[in-house]
């Protein structure tokens, strides 16, 4: 059975569509599988056993009948962000541990309407706010991936760390992750798994705890391109509930896997060269145009001339609409209070026992940035900056049908390496977080391993609205490196 | 202005009062102004919060199409520039009663620009303001200190409640004026349908800025648009009724100008109004105010209406008081007086001219305006709970108008629709209350009156004034079924002839 749970997505579903396998016993495989290694991996949150073999018969039923969407019986794992009606979200932060949501996130909605089986709640930075997994509330998620003679623990990445990490273990078959900067992408990268965001907008944020509205994409981990072009497409769709959602028909987002690439415009950006990169990652940079020259691209070099001022940018806007975002959280109707002497001792200590550092770090940043005297000079120079952003991707969209770049600037790091260094934290994003700013899609890909034989991902950019070009390129990337690598197993 | 100047007497001459209202006004909507939960008054407590309301994690909001239409219809009742373009902050303050921790109001770029409405005083003669702006913003829960004493209670019903924020210019010079632009206000927000204007449910709020200067400095103010004539102001918060916003400018107008004559500072602070006491106390001072942290709601996308739909609102909307008034005073001939009073209240208007459509409309305003209305203050009810329908009290006229019945029968069958309902030409029938005007009839009651008593005749030839007797004698004889016009002229002929 544990055989079966190394299978892509697309693969599992055809042997669900055959009836060679039932999704009960799928559950009950990747539950066993996700409950076996959480010891050592530490990647989920919640589990709720009868749910899942409830969501599972279910899914043998229409499967008996014929029926069934397009992930019938597939077990899926979702990140800490979503809510799922009457199962333990909470952000991975103690201010929201135990809150069961009376509803269900669009996103999960529409995965379970596609016959999904929820099987675990997946760990993450607190609120989303980190790159390494290690502020959440239960713990540091621990990378599969160990390099080459070495049996130090190591970082499956975040913001989704815990979807990652579980994807690649093979204790899934996908997971929901959300990149507010490049949580989904630098994770996917960190673990030798597919990691996808589409245009802003085309998931719904309803559900989804809230971090920094204006960049929170919800999108899936998956195993291969064909499976997270699924799985993205299963999450798309117009949602009246989420006033920031696209009203746009969501095209056959699979169909474009395996499609030709030849005669595409690949763009280089040469501002993604940055000082102190490994070489390994210029290295496997440098393998992914070869490979889209050899399947018939053109590579064009491009210029994205405001890169370098998007870090600084997404780190006032992002932490200005968390501290928005996050004040909810006060202890007044639902989560943790801590009691004080009145009212406002009650709100300074159930915020300063619900929220971890680095939270409050980043609420305290952004109620900085946004306070009278200081908002012209960060918060409205920041969105020009973003302006900037977009017409640096619109100009270069005129020229080039794809971007390609490095998904993360290194390998995964040992836990505890980073996380007393917040700038060296964020820089983690550096490469992601242009996408996030303008709202297009972007994918990160497996490549390669570098020399500790740690994986490595590259980045796709595309147009809004056009993930099909996207996947097409992504798949192509996939096809040539021949990836194939899986963690050893030591968990 | 001279003629209705409002100064206030002091050791360094006279002193003048300066205001600027901002109105909150609850817009009529079934729904709240971004989620579907409901918006009756009076519901227990929190049974109407949606999840968006109670802002459990993940919930966004979602305009409310209707509240956008009556936000516009509004501003097009203010004579205001619609503003095509608008948008959605969000101000950021912690309170138990603002669930989302932030409330969503449109700060920087308002659906309604600059507009202005004509008020009147008192007195009758009028005023204009200026409006500076009407705005989209949520309104917060309800926080109830009184219920125990180491705990307060809070009711999310009110939270998230669509709330139109109708900001004037300074132009308001008199405790008076600023109660007859709340009134006003009032008018125009019922006509339209856009809000109730109940004070007491708070479906309408006001906070009033109050300061003041001394002579002259208001028309350099007004010349120069240079608040440096004016003096420091205070903002009184939530004062909730006409009579309590005339208290509060008297009382706080007079504690200013006494700090300033005792060589004195005004703070520029947010104060209180105490009903109980009638004085004003303060809230939080200018350096104890909240940094609100202002920036556009990233759940929102920008409001942008089309300027046919704005086309279409503005060619539906119904007429308004002033152009009403005026048509009472040039169609319907009645006094501007009168038209005023008929006008300045909706359903009072539309129940004259139920009684007025096709009837004598000074006879008919007459009736409205005292017998009616005389009857409802006295009663303490409302033209809306009013047991005498527009249809009868128009049949009624209808009677007098034809000289079916007197003035004087017509009192007592509107006492009789009040009392036990009915149609009156039915009453007047069955009753025998109808008028004689039979002349032999009245012409023979008073010879024999006359022959009754020729001292009573022979001094009302001395003194005609005394005639009056006779009229009332004749009425008694007739159960005052007799048509008075008729008997005055057939005693003047026979006694003065």
């Amino acid at each position: 059975m544990s055989d079966l749970l190394k299978l892509s997505l697309d693969e599992v579903s055809a042997k669900l569509k055959g009836k060679e396998v039932s999704a009960t016993e799928l559950a009950q495989a990747a539950f066993a599988a996700c409950q076996a290694a959480q010891p050592a991996l530490n990647a989920f949150t919640a589990f709720d056993e009868e749910k899942t073999m409830a969501m599972a018969k279910a899914a043998d039923a229409r499967l008996a009948r014929g029926e069934g969407g397009l992930l019938e019986g597939v077990p899926l794992a979702i990140k800490d962000l979503f809510a799922v009606e009457g199962v333990d979200t909470s952000a991975s932060s103690n201010i929201l541990k135990g809150f069961k949501p009376t509803y269900e996130s669009t996103v999960t909605s529409k995965l379970w309407d596609a016959g999904a089986v929820f099987v675990a709640k997946t760990s993450m930075d607190e609120f989303a706010m980190g790159s390494s997994n290690e502020t959440s509330n239960t713990g540091p998620v621990v990378n599969p991936w160990k390099a080459k003679d070495s049996n130090e623990s190591l970082t499956p990445g975040g913001s989704s760390g815990g979807s990652a990490a579980a994807v690649a273990a093979d204790l899934c078959f996908g997971a929901t992750g959300t990149d507010t900067g490049g949580s989904i992408r630098q994770p996917a990268s960190f673990t030798g798994t597919v990691g996808v965001k589409g245009t802003y907008g085309r998931t719904s944020r309803w559900g989804v705890v809230a971090f920094a509205s204006s960049l929170d994409h919800p999108g899936p981990f998956a195993k291969t391109v064909k499976d997270s072009a699924l799985l993205l497409q299963a999450m798309s769709g117009h949602d009246p509930k989420d006033s920031t959602s696209l009203p746009n028909d969501v095209p056959d987002f699979a169909a474009a896997v395996g499609q030709s690439v030849k005669g595409l415009k690949i763009g280089v950006p040469k501002e993604y060269r940055v000082d102190g990169m490994p070489a390994e990652i210029d290295e496997v940079w440098q393998k992914g145009i070869d490979w889209l020259k050899a399947a018939g691209c053109e590579i064009v070099d491009i210029s994205l001339p405001h890169t370098k001022y998007a870090l600084p940018a997404y780190y006032i806007v992002a932490p200005a609409e968390a501290s928005s975002n996050l004040a909810r959280y006060d202890g007044m109707r639902y989560g943790n209070r801590v009691e004080g002497k009145d009212l406002n001792d009650t709100y300074e200590k159930t915020r300063a026992a619900g929220f971890g550092h680095e939270v409050q770090r980043r609420i305290m940043i952004g109620t900085y940035v946004l306070s009278a005297g200081y908002y012209d000079a960060y918060y409205l120079r920041a969105q020009k900056v973003r302006t900037r952003i977009l017409q640096d991707f619109d100009q270069a969209f005129e020229k080039v049908d794809a971007i390609l770049t490095p998904a993360a600037p290194s390998a995964a790091f040992g836990l505890g390496t980073k996380s007393d260094d917040p700038i060296a934290m964020y820089l983690n994003d550096v490469f992601t977080v242009t996408a996030n700013l303008a709202g297009v899609p972007a994918m990160s890909v497996p490549a390669g391993l570098d020399k500790s034989g740690l994986p490595l991902g590259l980045q796709v950019i595309t147009r809004a609205l056009d993930e099909e070009t996207m996947f097409k390129v992504g798949a192509a990337i996939e096809d040539s490196a021949g990836f194939g690598f899986k963690a050893e197993k030591w968990w | 202005m001279s003629d209705h100047s409002y100064t206030l007497p002091g050791v360094t001459g006279d002193w003048e009062v300066v205001m600027g209202l901002e109105i909150h006004a609850q817009v009529v909507s079934n729904a709240k102004l971004f989620s579907g939960a409901a918006t009756a008054f009076g519901a227990a407590p929190n049974t109407q919060v949606s999840l968006v309301d109670a802002a459990m994690p993940g919930m966004l909001p979602v305009i409310n199409e209707h509240v956008v239409e009556q936000a516009v219809k509004t501003g097009l009742g203010l004579n205001a520039k619609i503003n095509n373009w608008s948008r959605f902050d969000r101000k950021n303050y912690f309170y138990p009663d603002l669930p989302q921790g932030y409330q969503i109001s449109q700060f920087q770029f308002p659906i309604v620009g600059e507009g202005a409405i004509e008020c009147e005083r008192d007195d009758g003669s009028r005023f204009t303001v200026r409006i500076e702006r009407l705005h989209l913003e949520q309104d917060a829960g309800k926080s109830i200190h009184d219920l125990d004493p180491n705990s307060t209670y809070v009711d999310l019903n009110r939270s998230g409640v669509a709330l139109m924020e109708i900001v004037s210019k300074p132009d308001i010079r008199s405790p008076e004026e600023a109660s007859a632009y709340v009134s006003k206000l009032r008018t125009i927000l019922r006509y339209l349908g856009t809000c109730g204007g109940d004070m007491e449910k708070g479906q309408l709020r006001a906070d009033v800025n109050v300061s003041v200067c001394k002579p002259g400095a208001y028309e350099k103010f007004r010349e120069t648009g240079d608040f440096k004539h004016l003096g420091t102001r205070c903002e009184i918060k939530n004062v909730n009724s006409l009579r309590f916003i005339r208290q509060a400018i008297e009382y706080e107008a007079q504690r200013q100008i006494d700090i300033l004559e005792e060589g004195g500072k005004v703070d520029q602070e947010t104060r209180l109004f105490d009903a109980n006491t009638g004085v004003t106390r303060s809230m939080r001072s200018k350096e104890e105010a909240h940094d609100y942290r202002y920036f556009p709601d990233p759940d929102l996308l920008p409001l942008e209406l089309q300027q046919t739909w704005v086309d279409e609102i503005k060619a539906g909307l119904p007429e308004l008081p002033d152009a009403k008034r005026e048509r009472f005073v040039s169609v319907l001939g009645l006094s501007d007086y009168d038209a005023s009073v008929l006008a300045a209240d909706k359903d009072r208007a539309a129940y004259f001219e139920e009684v007025a459509e096709g009837r004598d409309a000074k006879l008919a305003s007459n009736w409205v305006n005292n017998e009616l209305y005389g009857r409802l203050n006295k009663e303490g009810l409302t033209i809306t709970d009013c047991p005498v329908s527009a249809a009868q009290l128009g049949g009624l006229v209808a009677l007098i108008e034809d000289e079916t019945i007197s003035g004087k029968i017509a009192k007592d069958v509107f006492e009789i629709l009040w009392a036990e309902g009915g149609d009156p030409a039915t009453i007047v029938e069955e009753r025998g209350l109808k008028q004689v005007t039979d002349t032999g009839a009245i012409e023979a009651v008073i010879d024999q009156l006359i022959a009754d008593n020729p001292d009573q005749a022979a001094s009302v030839r001395e003194k005609p004034k005394a005639m009056g007797w006779f009229v009332g004698q004749v009425m008694k004889a007739m159960q005052g079924k007799a048509n008075p016009q008729a008997v005055n002229e057939i005693l003047q002929k026979k006694l003065l002839g």
